[in-house]
């Protein structure tokens, strides 16, 4: 309680002196950026101002009887308890206003529900706690992870404009083009939710869902998870640029270009061995980027939920297994698959080094064939 | 006075009866949203069963599309790609599509494929005669296999749909089917 | 009907009446089990509030400053948790243990020793759940909700401690359900027919049945996740044939009912509170009885409103879109009827009357937020957002609590026998009216531009109002210190003696025995004209 108390000091010191974070926050919905979110955003005004017309009516008449009607005036109460006539009008009248609104609301619904003919599919896959997208006409697939970094959400770098609403790899899309989304999970249930689309769609583990948009303009939309999926529920963003449709073609073209590169690259990397000194630089900013979550930047886990890395047996003596782990991931836990989401390289990096860091001195190094020999069976 | 506590307790008891019956109901929920599932098509289950296909008239004046995602579950190390991911087939016609699965881990792997159906609706429509997820999968090291998927669609299909998705994930049941075997 | 030889009489009766400690815990008296049952629920608002302190600390600013967020999830959860099967079900359960008997002229409530062991196996229950947090590994950090697969496959160890102290939670809710049919079905006094009884009676016998048709669902729900995690079975995975939104369904065709057996004997204490200040019958007795009714009804059809983002098909939606919106008609017809039991009367705002009209006005704005989120198209916009989290706070924090207040305020000078402390009790109505909205409010706007909810940091644009939601925390959390003291007074006797009828308008048979009623009341029942 007394650390609230002073918070409560501070806080109120801090209002006085103006506030640290000056960003604008809107007070209402967005519209958004589509048909549907513009149909949306109106359906919630036009239920707003229904609310409020009831509200003023139902509250003046209370307010003015409180005023009028008090005994402190001298009046006698009146000794009426009921009105068969005046309680159907207030029934009825209620069913009409719903009516009302319950015609708009479902032609608005029946709209956001057909995601048929589609001109583009994308699959969007949740999982703890990360965005997975795939373009179904195409090879390109990557992972969006939170770009924010550590530094500024523990309060020892000063936070960025986008804080926590920033990712490495942003979804793109086309504009004008129905896009419809297939999404799901790897684990635990999470939400897709782009406000500016009005789509906010489960992602159910083993079951599909759809949803659709198509946006009118170009730009970049933010949005989060909206369903608690865990530790960092509140660390997932969704972010989505819009692109005219022939700068899209040229950036889907171009994203494709990158894999095979990269394949190409991996295939090169088969036959080279990294240096001790280069894999423990690389593992360790891939450990930060994607292991300290739950690992801990210190590997010492989080007793009882995630467990430790240093000083544990398979980091320390059983190399294929730990390979296998950080590949194939282990179901039914918060550790995936890391063989789809990190190249050959940065797997024998970050293998390397939660073999040699924190006083696991193995001295082993891992390469990225030994990394192909357990994930492909070589 | 003694009466009136026996009155009590019957009518107490009569309560914990119903108490007794709504524990029970909670678990009845379970089948009744199968059976409630295989109704209206909530949330795309398709039937765990094998159809029959019934000699029925192929629609000849559309084109359904259906597609195919396949995904492994974490954990599950199994290649598992379907050979095509988009064909176009008539109403009432029996298509096959294989997938490709390939184990390529040093252990025996059991595999179970749970499928989804996108729009949920479509799932009452598409009858299944042969389908490597009616049961589990397993695949010794380095094995690998050709899963074929037999199905048509009920010309009955609403006219609106006309793409629907059917996904598959894999999973790895190696512990449980051991544990039945 | 003296109570002072009826006193005597009763001492006389039982020789052997434990004194101290095992008085409280031997117990079957339904005015000490009342009181026992009213003090637990204050002490669990406590406790939850001051988890919502530590929540609203946390979201004081942008960052990580005072919990990690895996902790932060543990007092969501445990907050909710506790509020809901803690302080505002326990407090309805202390009154109706208090009350209905009294009301309808019994002498106890049905069946005593049940009473008795309703009430005591509910601190174990809260004792396994709080010790939970302090294992290796934490509580439960699901969210009160716990969908699966996070509660199941994902979660950790201590889940078979919550499976365990909710199913005592719902034993005990069942027992006190049971005792409370029993109690109106079978002892109503002579003349006490059942479109005569009181409507905070009414209102609990509605809720009674509500209970024991969706709490055994609710064990049958922790139950499959406790198999589900520990014995192998897949009710809700995918990997053995079962489904994680089955959960939801279950939980929900639990989860509303329970929004209304929160809600409903809340209904009841207002019927009762504002005749009394308006000096004027309540308007539409039979009408209320019905929308009661209807809306105990409906509540069982509605369940999926909260699962409109999960995928469903579209006749679906429409069909629990359309059910969710009924409910609003006997709802508005409750409120038109307590403005009309005000119309025309002669009023006075004692307390009871201050926070029962604070409620009628919060509860409604919770109820036009309830129908906004009814419609689900926007729904879709709204859902998990912090506009939820207004709405519901809305409805349970100045709709149920604010109720339970002004039904403390209505009966403590019945109970303890003097009047409250009228300073103190300013004080507490006003900082709380004050502070809750600007707590609550708020919320509206940071979920109308985007905030989640559930989550322990935010981004830049949601900072000043989360700084003022929080501050508006705090001192409605400080506000209700003052009701503490308010209650160590009047259980010290400190004040104006109270009249057996202390309030001008009051009707109903509680007011018929002196203040404070004495241990036994209505031995020989009362004749009702």
């Amino acid at each position: 309680m007394s650390s609230g108390v002073s918070k409560l000091l501070i806080g109120l010191a801090g209002l006085v002196s103006s506030s640290a974070w000056s960003k604008e926050m809107p007070l209402n919905l967005t519209k958004g950026v589509t048909d549907i979110s513009n149909q949306v955003y109106d359906l919630h005004m036009y239920i707003f101002w229904v609310c409020t017309v009831i509200g003023v009516i139902v509250f003046g008449a209370m307010f003015w009887s409180m005023f009028r009607h008090r005994k402190s005036r001298g009046v006698k109460p009146a000794n009426f308890h009921e009105s068969t006539k005046v309680e159907i009008i207030w029934t009825a009248i209620p069913v009409i206003i719903l009516i009302a609104i319950a015609i708009p609301a479902a032609s608005t619904l029946i709209d956001m529900e057909d995601a048929s003919e589609a001109d583009v599919t994308i699959q969007v896959t949740g999982s703890q706690w990360k965005w997975h997208y795939k373009y179904f006409d195409s090879d390109v697939e990557f992972y969006s992870l939170l770009a924010t970094q550590q530094e500024q959400i523990y309060n020892k770098f000063d936070k960025g404009e986008n804080y926590l609403l920033e990712v490495d790899r942003p979804l793109v899309i086309p504009t004008g083009k129905k896009v419809r989304f297939l999404v799901t999970s790897d684990d635990v249930i999470h939400s897709w939710w782009v406000p500016a689309f009005a789509v906010k769609k489960d992602a159910n583990p083993g079951f599909i869902n759809e949803a659709w948009t198509k946006v009118n303009e170009p730009g970049l939309y933010r949005g989060q998870c909206a369903e608690l999926c865990g530790k960092d529920h509140g660390f997932m963003p969704v972010v989505v640029i819009a692109k005219e449709p022939a700068e899209y073609e040229r950036w889907l073209a171009e994203q494709e270009e990158i894999i095979r590169v990269r394949k190409e690259e991996e295939q090169r990397l088969l036959a080279m061995n990294m240096s001790m000194d280069e894999l423990m630089e690389v593992g360790e900013k891939v450990y930060n980027t994607h292991c300290a979550a739950c690992h801990q930047p210190n590997g010492e886990g989080l007793p009882g939920v995630f467990p430790a890395l240093k000083g544990s047996d398979v980091a320390l003596n059983d190399m294929p297994r730990h390979i296998d782990i950080v590949v194939n991931g282990i179901a039914g836990t918060g550790m995936q698959a890391y063989g789809k989401q990190l190249g050959l390289k940065e797997m024998a990096a970050v293998i390397t080094y939660e073999r040699n860091a924190w006083g696991n001195n193995t001295g082993e190094m891992v390469q990225a064939k030994d990394v192909v020999a357990v994930s492909q069976g070589q | 006075m003694a009466e009136q506590s026996k009155n009590h307790t019957r009518s107490a008891a009569k309560l914990f009866v119903v108490v007794l019956g709504m524990f029970g109901f909670g678990f009845a929920l379970v089948p009744l949203y199968d059976v409630f599932c295989d109704i209206t098509g909530i949330n795309g289950k398709t039937s765990d069963t094998a159809a029959v296909y019934e000699a029925v008239e192929i629609d000849q004046d559309r084109w359904v599309t259906v597609e195919f995602v396949t995904r492994t579950n974490t954990g599950m190390p199994w290649e598992f790609t379907a050979q095509t991911n988009r064909i176009r087939v008539r109403p009432g016609e029996m298509n096959q599509v294989d997938f490709f699965a390939r184990n390529p881990a040093n252990r025996d792997i059991v595999g179970q494929a749970v499928p989804s159906v996108s729009p949920g609706t479509a799932a009452l429509y598409l009858n299944k005669t042969e389908c490597f997820c009616f049961e589990q999968q397993p695949l010794a090291a380095g094995e690998e296999t050709l899963m074929p998927m037999r199905f048509y669609v009920d010309p009955q299909l609403p006219e609106k749909i006309k793409v629907f998705t059917v996904s598959y994930t894999l999973y790895d049941v190696s512990e449980s089917a051991v544990a039945m075997n | 009907m003296s109570s002072v030889t009826e006193e005597l009489n009763h001492d006389d009766h039982h020789h052997h009446a434990p004194t101290g400690i095992k008085r409280w815990l031997y117990t079957t008296n339904h005015k000490d089990i009342g009181t026992l049952y009213l003090w637990f629920a204050f002490i669990m608002f406590l406790v939850g509030g001051s988890m919502a302190m530590v929540i609203r600390a946390e979201l004081f600013e942008p960052g990580m400053q005072i919990v990690n967020p895996d902790f932060f999830n543990q007092m969501t959860t445990v907050h909710g948790l506790i509020m809901v099967f803690g302080a505002v079900m326990p407090a309805f359960t202390g009154l109706a243990n208090w009350m209905v008997p009294m009301m309808i002229g019994a002498p106890d409530m049905a069946l005593p020793r049940m009473n008795n062991w309703s009430f005591w196996i509910l601190p174990f229950a809260f004792s396994i759940l709080l010790a939970s947090l302090f294992l290796e590994g934490g509580g439960p950090n699901f969210g009160w909700t716990f969908y699966a697969p996070l509660s199941t496959t994902y979660s950790n160890d201590s889940t078979a401690l919550f499976v365990f102290s909710v199913h005592i939670m719902g034993a005990s809710s069942i027992m006190g359900a049971i005792n409370v049919i029993v109690t109106i079905m079978n002892m109503r006094a002579p003349g006490m027919t059942y479109m005569k009884m009181p409507l905070f009676v009414w209102t609990w016998f509605i809720t009674a049945f509500l209970l024991i048709a969706v709490m055994p669902v609710l064990a049958g729900a922790v139950t499959m996740v406790l198999t589900d995690k520990f014995f192998g079975t897949s009710f809700f995975s995918a990997a053995g044939g079962g489904d994680p939104v089955l959960f939801q369904h279950i939980f929900w065709f639990f989860g509303h009912p329970e929004v209304y057996i929160m809600i409903l004997p809340a209904f009841g204490i207002i019927s009762q509170i504002v005749p009394t200040f308006a000096r004027k019958p309540l308007f539409g007795y039979a009408s209320m009885v019905y929308a009661t009714a209807s809306i105990a009804l409906l509540s069982f059809i509605v369940w999926a409103h909260h699962m409109f983002t999960t995928g469903m098909p579209v006749t679906a939606e429409l069909f629990f879109m359309i059910a969710t919106m009924l409910i609003s008609v006997p709802t508005g017809v409750k409120v038109f009827n307590w403005v009309a039991t005000m119309w025309r009367g002669a009023m006075t705002f004692e307390m009871p009357m201050l926070f029962a009209i604070a409620f009628i006005v919060l509860f409604t704005i919770g109820g036009f937020s309830g129908l906004m989120l009814a419609i689900t198209p926007v729904d879709f916009q709204y859902h998990d957002t912090y506009f939820v989290v207004a709405h519901f706070h809305y409805v349970l924090v100045t709709g149920a609590i604010f109720s339970i207040y002004a039904g403390a305020y209505y009966w403590l000078p019945k109970w303890s026998g003097v009047m409250y402390d009228n300073t103190l009790a300013k004080l507490h109505f006003w900082c709380s009216l004050v502070s809750v909205n600007l707590l609550f409010f708020p919320m509206h706007f940071v979920g109308l531009a985007g905030m989640p909810r559930r989550i322990p940091d935010y981004a830049l644009q949601f900072a000043d109002f989360n700084k003022w939601i929080s501050i508006g925390g705090f001192a409605f959390g400080l506000s209700q210190l003052f009701f503490l003291a308010l209650l160590i007074k009047a259980c010290r006797k400190q004040g104006e003696p109270a009249a057996a009828k202390p309030w001008e308008g009051a009707e109903g048979l509680e007011w018929e025995v002196p203040s404070p009623a004495p241990y036994h009341t209505f031995e020989t029942p009362p004749q009702i004209k």
